[in-house]
């Protein structure tokens, strides 16, 4: 037992620096890598219409509208990413009409489900932080925008969002950063992102520490770099405001 | 197949997996990991948490370092370390469930820290000053005074804390551990025909089961905010 643990020592003192350098195995690991940016920012761009369109539902004077997002918000909130993620790999394409489920077939269709399974998952999340943004403006802004003549959509339109989205950008940044960290779970669906070329160089050479080793650290970097623009923002616009 | 004899024939499957005649798996399993892994998490998150607020560097920084790592990497990633790493560390061979566990219990450690740090930040200054005032040590201040107090408020994170729990478990999947995301993909797979139906039920399960926890989580926020209210009360009369 004791005379297996020094392997870890071992594996740590001949790290393969080279293998992450260059070479076929420092592409998977840098496409991987690409991949799951390009999914991270595809995803946003898409969450983020859905998502106010949710914050809005459950804020609007209708009730069955209400109803309808709080029943969207629960129903992925409560369902873990994975089981979207199989579904919408596995199941969804059931429903889909013959012809267009062979050309989705045809194409990336693992990147596709695992995109419209993050979208609506972040969209989730990404509502509740807008609806409180807008719950924060006080109720006076909307009234005066209707008194002044404007309608329920003009008055949010022009009144109450451009002072509510300035509250919830900090909010937004720390859904990105989850966001970014949930991408890793397309993996279960065969996406080739970081994880999954982490685990087939793993696989590849047995070279665990080196290809998990860039994974996490590329992993780290980017979440810095979002805690770092959450922190900017809060600096340049929050903090200076009130000053 | 109808969904009702898909449901028919495979609910014990779904619920305890080949258990008695196998390994237990299935809603259990799913139910055992994420109590257990709280359970552990819980006293370790404590002390990250508290680690955090410690007047001596040393200890502050390091762990601050350890959160700061794991709330910035996937869950996924603390899984594969685990997976791949405790074998040779330990010598031992480590299955799936101690693997998820530790895992699990790593990470959960790290995010409960930050309710506990909340949590006790969240205090008013003059419980700590009185009780050290009455000549408690630091350690009995926090034993007897703060945590007992934050733990409290603490309490609706917590349970919200499980419901994330239960739904990080679902990951297991990725290392081949039995629990209902798995077992659900093999029923996918004995049955074949009928993806939607068994992926609908496996999210039905853990609708009821999280939506459940989490409106309870809300009714003891709320409970919290009436109390809380009514003793401010009493204090102007």
């Amino acid at each position: 037992m004791a005379g297996r643990s020094p392997r870890v020592l071992r594996e740590m003192l001949d790290f393969d620096y080279s293998l992450l350098l260059s070479g076929q195995y420092h592409d998977m690991l840098l496409s991987g890598l690409m991949l799951s940016i390009k999914l991270a920012c595809v995803t946003l761009v898409c969450a983020l219409p859905l998502a106010l369109f949710i914050a809005l539902l459950r804020l609007s004077p209708v009730r069955p509208l209400q109803w309808l997002g709080f029943a969207y918000v629960e129903s992925i909130r409560n369902i873990p990413l994975l089981a979207h993620m199989l579904f919408w790999y596995f199941a969804a394409p059931e429903f889909l009409p013959e012809s267009f489920r062979e050309w989705l077939y045809a194409g990336n269709i693992e990147a596709i489900s695992a995109i419209v399974a993050l979208t609506l998952y972040t969209a989730a999340f990404m509502s509740e932080d807008i609806r409180s943004g807008i719950r924060a403006i006080p109720i006076v802004q909307l009234e005066a925008g209707r008194a002044l003549g404007f309608g329920y959509l003009a008055s949010m339109r022009l009144v109450v969002l451009p002072q509510a989205l300035r509250v919830t950008v900090a909010p937004l940044i720390s859904q990105t950063l989850n966001l970014w960290k949930n991408t890793s779970i397309a993996t279960v669906v065969g996406v080739a992102e970081l994880m999954y070329q982490a685990g087939q160089v793993e696989t590849a050479t047995f070279r665990s520490l080196e290809s998990f080793a860039f994974a996490t650290s590329a992993y780290l970097s980017v979440s810095l770099l979002i805690t770092g623009a959450a922190a900017w923002y809060q600096h340049r616009y929050v903090q200076a405001k009130s000053r | 197949m109808t969904t009702l004899e898909l449901i028919d024939s495979y609910w014990v499957y779904f619920l305890v997996g080949q258990y008695p005649n196998g390994p237990l798996g299935g809603l259990a399993l799913t139910l055992i990991l994420a109590s257990a892994a709280l359970v552990l998490a819980m006293p370790l998150g404590v002390l990250f948490g508290l680690a955090r607020l410690s007047p001596w560097r040393w200890l502050r920084w390091p762990v601050t370092a350890l959160v700061f790592v794991v709330r910035g990497t996937p869950l996924l990633m603390v899984i594969f370390w685990a997976y791949f790493f405790l074998p040779s560390l330990t010598g031992f061979k480590t299955d799936q469930f101690t693997t998820m566990l530790i895992a699990l219990v790593i990470f959960d450690a790290a995010y409960l820290s930050e309710i506990v740090r909340a949590g006790v930040q969240g205090l008013d200054r003059g419980q700590v000053e009185a009780s050290r005032s009455l000549g408690f040590g630091y350690w009995r201040t926090m034993r007897w005074v703060v945590l007992p107090q934050a733990l409290r408020t603490m309490l609706p994170s917590l349970v919200n804390q499980f419901v994330s729990t239960i739904k990080e478990t679902s990951l297991g999947y990725i290392i081949g551990l039995t629990e209902i995301s798995f077992i659900a993909s093999q029923i996918n797979t004995q049955v074949f025909t009928m993806p939607a139906q068994v992926y609908l039920v496996l999210g039905l399960t853990y609708f009821v089961l999280c939506f459940g926890l989490s409106r309870f989580a809300f009714w003891l926020e709320r409970r919290q905010t009436q109390r809380v209210s009514l003793t401010d009360n009493s204090k102007v009369t």
